[in-house]
């Protein structure tokens, strides 16, 4: 631990000069105009490109300097507890919205009403939800996203299935759908040990009832034996349980999943892939009354508390900017994701019908964090472990999820 | 001779003169002989001591988050280790940890011996096999996981591919719960060989070689040469391998992080990638500082038995 406080300390001192050096570069070149250090994941393009043009343009509409730290996405959290512990934050962070309010929680992050920055009229109630820690606004997504129900149209004409709405649906096309002779799957969807692997039952949860808080529940059971019947069908692979999102993709892609639970972020991969024909559906419910659940996804951009009253106001200026639904548009361009506000989204969905079912379940969307907060890990963990307990046989869904809920307090 | 009787006489000079002077020269002494230990004291004391009593103090404290920004870590006694203990996963991850320990550090002491005997016999290419017998140890750790991710594959994994051949079902190595253990304890086994060839192979050098040929004229070839000349003579070689291999396997969070994760089921889940899950997923970092206490203690048990071992050694 305290190795890593030196290194914050050495990164610490790093930035420090860089960002000095910054201050003397600009302020021979446009006189006193400040420089906001924006901190954010994305470290590949075309993201990395396009949000280093988005900030740019805002930047220009506060009059201030933008200057960009990419952090690779495993390494933000404990890059962002380095820079707490030696007071070197940046002015605007980007963090995945369920660390929202383990970071406010911390005290590093100012209420965003400080600087008169609210949520713009009609983005999605889960976002403020899931910015908001202890009655505050913490942090703001200009764009989200969710996951919904993949399915390779060819596959699914040949087989004369139409996509499923209900998990009987669902569980009778997985199975037509499979071949083994081929090693085709039905259904592919990532049970893996980590919060991933959570974040992708959350909708079978979810829809059908269960909650977090306790989820040794009937509901969440019943969640939990659709996934473990899946798998004994034949019409999920065993391997789920080691697949992350992107190796469930990969597995879509070469034509040996017919179906999968994923995300808009994938479009660019399904679209490169020549021949692939596919389309998305809404995650389907047990019953046809009910409606879906999926768990809200996206990054929100929050301003640390830095100490520098002026730079403090100005961030929260371009966090309203980065907001906007005009923005906002312009960020769904860049990343594929969602505009946060309906209207925006419905604008987007027009153009852009790959998404349309994502712009369907990102209305009911839920906040990870909106009901746990900061304790919220511990359920994610208690979660995939009774999954993954009865997908591997160890335990029946029901003592998979009774002997997790004794570890989710 | 001579140099000795001088150096007596001038010994007996300082003595008969003033105490005064004497006793200064002895603080000196005394001083010097501190010096020349001193950045030996303070090199563990701030690259070993001070992390320790950190750990430790931090396993005493409810250390979350929020202690990273505001340095308040509210004390709560031995509340950390109830939780550790009280957590059914304890008992798996000790036991995980042990197999794991145990079956690394058999496979590749036996290996690696074998490997090190048949080196000693020069042959053509021998210094050249040996130094590709190192490969593993050169490679990246995270390079080789997911390398031994894909050849472990169940559907698409070279290994399923190549006992297909053989008509064998195509085995579950990463995924099932029974095997998952075994398949990372084979991995561990072709990452440690390097080490335990080398160490051995460098004390068979120095075993000298007119023992094997007075042995041989009473007649002790082969196993019995091995028995009472090879295996007495780099005794202190093996135990210096067997200890520090332990303690290295005892750490091993790459590896299984890269592989399994820890899963499927938490069934390659040992103590030190529980730690690492508790402190850096789960920002559980009081917890975290517990379990690896807890390993601390295990492997502070082994440098004693290790020192012990030595110390027969050096008395013999």
């Amino acid at each position: 631990m305290k190795k890593s406080r030196i290194l914050a300390a050495v990164a610490g001192a790093m930035m420090v000069s860089l960002s000095l050096a910054a201050c003397s570069g600009s302020g021979s070149s446009s006189g006193s105009k400040q420089t906001l250090t924006v901190e954010d994941y994305y470290t590949a393009n075309p993201s990395m490109s396009g949000y280093n043009n988005i900030y740019k343009q805002c930047g220009k509409q506060i009059g201030a300097n933008v200057k960009t730290v990419h952090i690779a996405g495993a390494s933000l959290i404990s890059k962002v507890l380095q820079q707490a512990s030696s007071k070197t934050l940046p002015d605007v962070l980007m963090l995945d919205n369920p660390d929202v309010q383990q970071i406010a929680a911390t005290g590093a992050l100012s209420p965003l009403k400080d600087f008169g920055v609210t949520a713009p009229k009609g983005d999605v109630p889960a976002v403020i939800k899931a910015g908001t820690y202890k009655g505050e606004l913490y942090g703001l997504a200009p764009v989200i996203n969710s996951i919904a129900l993949y399915y390779n149209a060819d596959m699914l004409k040949a087989a004369g299935v139409t996509p499923p709405t209900t998990w009987a649906e669902l569980k009778a096309a997985a199975l037509k759908l499979t071949d083994k002779s081929k090693g085709v799957y039905g259904f592919a969807m990532s049970n893996i040990n980590t919060y991933e692997g959570t974040w992708q039952f959350l909708p079978f949860m979810w829809s059908n009832g269960g909650d977090e808080k306790n989820i040794d529940t009937t509901a969440t059971e019943q969640a939990l034996q659709f996934d473990v019947d899946l798998q004994n069908d034949g019409s999920m692979s065993k391997s789920s349980v080691s697949w992350s999102q992107q190796d469930v993709n990969n597995q879509f892609v070469a034509g040996k999943a017919a179906m999968m639970i994923n995300g808009p972020w994938q479009l660019p991969v399904l679209n490169a892939k020549k021949g692939l024909n596919f389309d998305s559906v809404p995650i389907p419910t047990r019953t046809s009354s009910q409606k879906v659940v999926s768990p809200l996804g996206g990054e929100t951009f929050n301003v640390p508390r830095t100490g520098d009253k002026t730079k403090m106001a100005l961030a929260g200026k371009f966090v309203q900017c980065l907001n906007k639904p005009a923005t906002q548009l312009k960020i769904a361009k860049v990343s594929g994701n969602v505009p946060s506000q309906e209207a925006a989204a419905a604008t987007w969905a027009k153009s852009h019908p790959q998404v349309k079912s994502f712009v369907e379940t990102v209305k009911t969307a839920r906040a990870r964090t909106a009901e746990l907060g900061p304790k919220w890990p511990t359920a994610a963990t208690a979660i995939y472990t009774a999954v993954q307990n009865a997908l591997t046989g160890k335990a029946s869904p029901a003592d998979a999820l009774k002997q997790a809920q004794t570890q989710n307090k | 001779m001579t140099s000795v009787d001088v150096g007596l006489e001038k010994e007996v000079a300082h003595t008969s003169r003033g105490g005064g002077r004497r006793r200064r020269r002895r603080l000196g002494d005394y001083l010097t002989r501190w010096l020349f230990v001193a950045p030996a004291i303070v090199f563990v004391l701030v690259f070993f001591g001070y992390p320790i009593v950190q750990n430790v103090v931090m396993s005493l404290q409810d250390y979350t988050t929020a202690t990273f920004y505001t340095g308040i870590a509210p004390w709560v006694g031995f509340e950390n280790y109830a939780k550790v203990f009280g957590n059914p996963l304890f008992v798996t991850t000790l036991v995980n940890t042990l197999l794991f320990t145990v079956g690394s550090i058999v496979f590749q002491f036996g290996i690696g011996m074998g490997l090190a005997l048949f080196f000693k016999r020069h042959f053509p290419l021998s210094g050249f096999l040996r130094s590709l017998l190192l490969l593993p140890w050169l490679l990246p750790l995270i390079a080789s996981a997911a390398v031994w991710k894909w050849i472990l594959d169940q559907g698409s994994g070279a290994l399923n591919q190549f006992l297909g051949l053989f008509g064998v079902q195509p085995v579950p190595w990463l995924v099932s719960p029974s095997l998952a253990l075994i398949a990372v304890i084979g991995v561990n086994i072709w990452l440690g060989i390097p080490f335990n060839t080398t160490i051995l192979y460098s004390g068979l050098q120095a075993v000298p070689e007119e023992l094997y040929e007075a042995a041989a004229l009473d007649g002790a070839v082969g196993w019995k040469a091995f028995w009472h000349i090879t295996w007495p003579s780099i005794r202190s070689v093996v135990s210096v391998v067997i200890v520090l291999g332990v303690v290295l396997t005892l750490k091993v969070v790459d590896i299984i992080l890269g592989l399994t994760g820890g899963g499927p089921a938490n069934s390659t889940q040992t103590l030190a990638t529980w730690a690492y899950q508790n402190s850096f997923v789960q920002f559980l970092f009081g917890q975290g500082a517990a379990i690896s206490n807890v390993l601390i203690v295990i492997s502070l048990l082994f440098a004693v038995v290790y020192l012990y071992i030595n110390r027969k050694g050096a008395d013999e």
